[in-house]
């Protein structure tokens, strides 16, 4: 038997695939089941968005960065806007920073709740992806009264927000996080101490603390293998230094490590929209030069922000030369870097495990492609 | 005359087959919907009781897509082939009482190997596709197969044992003399034949061998139209048949209070089967494929064996 002569087989997966999660294509080597290299292959949802930048006025490129991670599209449009304040060097009116971090925290509960869903629909679990939705349509009601969009939201402007919240949003919102805790909490009883949802994750697709800072991997899959790095700790932006809350993180790197984090964020985030809630200030939403949106000219320089979003760090570099368009916008896409280790981690695994690993990376196509 | 008597039994099964099929599918949407936060479906008639009808014309009117690259021949007689032994299962089944078909003295023994020929059409289906995907599902689901087809049999051969006969309506009689169904005596062979029986119907929790997230559809990724709609069937035509022979085995067949005709407490019976299929479909992740074939050669034939041994001992202790 052992001189039989074997040979390995291209699998092409995606970029029309069920668990790709969008146009993403890994090309397999595989031997019968278990993979010899994957290679991805990225670009099928490029739109250029950097470069497009350059070619609109500074509040013009707002709406852009909605569509690139889709699921947090808050988190975007709140780092573009801090960037080019930061050029500016504006004071933000402290109530548009708490209506910021509201609505930031919020879309971060929708994106794990995502992320929760179609991850167990990956390894094959139906339902849970339908409580998931469910919970997250309540959130995405609240978003969408304060900002009128249930996912591109188009909601941050550059020196603060562009609607307040309208009366009783607060207390609605209150209630939400009330709802939302509750069920989430379910979640556990409902997925997490399965027997056979144990055995497909714990263990699967370790990483290690080396490997984490050496491929620049961050967010809740950093934070899983033992790096505790959180820029909302670390770099405190917006009014974040303001709140009590910790940063969950774990040893083991593994899947099931990362689902147990993401889980924890989703309570921590919960923590965060009640304090800001609770203690919301009343005032101006907006700094009153940033309500001219077509004048907006930035004095010349260049500025890194970064900011915390579901996926990991996002960033903007932006150079501005004095001119009412951005000179050059570099995104750092927190999707884009975090699948790069994917072709590491899956040389020798299965194709069974490939999925589920794919899916904990909770990358966004819309990300990682820009 | 008896040819007649036969072939008009066979089609009023059939009939009866089909439409069991056509709701047991309808049946499975809404019981996952309710456990999922929604209606299943709701359109079709009232209930959306006619949405299999509407899927199943849907499926005729399709184009039936040959992919240039398959094996034609073998293409063509994957659904039959995996359709024709599910319902041959049907002809050694008795419905009540007096309404059987086949009165088999070999009856369990035919059930059962018969009922193992379906993966022979989920193996040809999944080569002759000339598709990966359908090769990687065809591979799970043979290695399945042989998995959990033996301690499908061994678990009931402890039954068996106690009866003394392989004939299926001698087993649900000698369950009416003795009073007592046989799933008290026999409960470890009973989920022994449960858990089996769920890997043998490729359902969830072990689905692998279609496991949509990974292998896209498994063996059937290349069907369309109403080849496709043959393996739903066949499928199913199996299902409901490893729902009967565990009612006769294990529930007491037709056997039941005398306010309700047999057949409606067999039907009944059945119907708990297949809700607790359903049920775990709707609860449980993808099982991995490691601890598939672990758990069938280290627990499930053990236990199995263990069964046997066990009611040997009890039946010459009893004499």
């Amino acid at each position: 038997m052992s001189d039989l002569k074997t040979e390995t087989m291209t699998l092409n997966m995606g970029p029309q695939h069920p668990s790709t999660h969008g146009v993403f294509r890994l090309q397999l080597e595989v031997d019968g089941e278990t993979i010899v290299r994957a290679t991805p292959v990225m670009g099928y949802l490029h739109r250029g968005s950097e470069k497009l930048a350059e070619g609109f006025l500074y509040s013009q490129f707002i709406p852009y960065t909605d569509r690139l991670d889709y699921m947090n599209a808050m988190t975007n449009n709140y780092v573009y806007c801090a960037a080019i304040e930061e050029l500016f060097d504006w004071e933000i009116p402290e109530r548009a920073e708490y209506l910021r971090v509201i609505t930031m925290e919020l879309n971060r509960v929708a994106s794990h709740l995502v992320w929760w869903g179609t991850y167990l629909l990956d390894i094959g679990a139906m339902s849970p992806f339908l409580y998931a939705f469910r919970d997250r349509e309540t959130i995405l009601d609240r978003l969408n009264e304060i900002s009128g969009a249930r996912m591109t939201f188009n909601y941050h402007r550059i020196g603060g927000v562009k609607w307040d919240a309208p009366e009783g949003w607060i207390e609605q919102v209150l209630e939400t996080v009330k709802e939302l805790r509750e069920n989430i909490q379910e979640f556990h009883t409902l997925v997490t101490g399965n027997e056979i949802f144990q055995s497909r994750t714990i263990g699967v697709g370790k990483l290690t603390k080396e490997q984490v800072i050496n491929w620049g991997l961050s967010g809740p899959i950093a934070r899983a293998s033992g790096v505790d790095i959180d820029v909302r700790k670390t770099e405190p932006y917006s009014v974040y230094d303001q709140f009590d809350f910790n940063v969950p993180t774990r040893e083991e790197g593994d899947v099931y490590a990362r689902y147990l984090v993401r889980i924890d964020e989703m309570f921590e985030s919960l923590k965060i929209v009640e304090q800001a809630c609770n203690n919301i200030p009343d005032g101006e939403i907006i700094h009153k030069k940033g309500k001219k949106l077509m004048m907006l000219k930035p004095p010349e320089g260049e500025v890194y922000t970064r900011a915390e979003a579901s996926k990991g760090e996002i960033g903007v570099y932006a150079v501005s030369n004095g001119k009412n368009k951005p000179h050059r916008i570099k995104l750092r896409r927190p999707s884009f870097v975090n699948v790069a280790i994917l072709q590491d981690l899956l040389e020798g695994d299965s194709i069974q495990n490939l999925v589920s690993i794919f899916g904990s990376l909770d990358v966004v196509l819309g990300e990682v492609d820009g | 005359m008896d040819l007649l008597l036969w072939t008009a039994y066979a089609v009023i099964i059939l009939m009866l087959m089909l439409g069991g099929v056509t709701f047991a599918i309808l049946f499975e949407r809404k019981v996952i919907g309710a456990m999922q936060l929604r209606p299943g479906p709701n359109r079709h008639g009232p209930w959306g009781l006619f949405q299999t009808i509407a899927d199943v014309l849907k499926l005729l009117l399709k184009e039936d897509i040959i992919p240039a690259a398959a094996d034609k021949k073998i293409f063509l007689i994957a659904p039959v082939i995996a359709f024709a032994p599910a319902f041959a299962i049907y002809a050694a089944l008795a419905f009540d009482e007096n309404i059987y078909g086949a009165d088999l003295n070999i009856g369990i023994l035919y059930l059962l190997g018969v009922a193992s020929i379906t993966m022979l059409g989920v193996l040809m289906g999944g080569w002759s596709s000339n598709n990966k995907y359908s090769l990687l599902g065809s591979i799970r689901g043979v290695a399945q197969m042989v998995s959990y087809e033996l301690p499908l049999v061994l678990s009931v051969v402890g039954i068996v044992i106690l009866v003394g006969s392989l004939n299926m309506r001698e087993i649900v009689f000698f369950q009416e003399s003795a009073g007592i169904w046989f799933i008290i005596p026999q409960f470890l062979a009973f989920v022994v034949y449960i858990i089996s029986s769920i890997a043998e119907l490729n359902r969830a929790p072990f689905d692998l061998p279609e496991a949509e997230s990974e292998l896209v559809s498994g063996f059937h990724t290349e069907y369309s139209g109403f080849r496709f709609a043959f393996f739903m069937l066949a499928e199913y035509t199996y299902a409901i048949a490893i729902a009967a022979i565990a009612t006769m085995l294990f529930l007491g067949g037709w056997l039941g209070p005398a306010f309700l005709p047999g057949f409606v407490w067999f039907a009944l019976k059945m119907v708990l089967f297949m809700f607790l299929w359903f049920w775990l479909t709707a609860t449980l992740p993808r099982a991995r494929v490691g601890d598939l074939m672990n758990y069938s050669w280290k627990v499930l034939i053990p236990l199995a064996i263990l069964n046997i041994v066990a009611t040997a001992f009890i039946k010459v202790w009893m004499g």
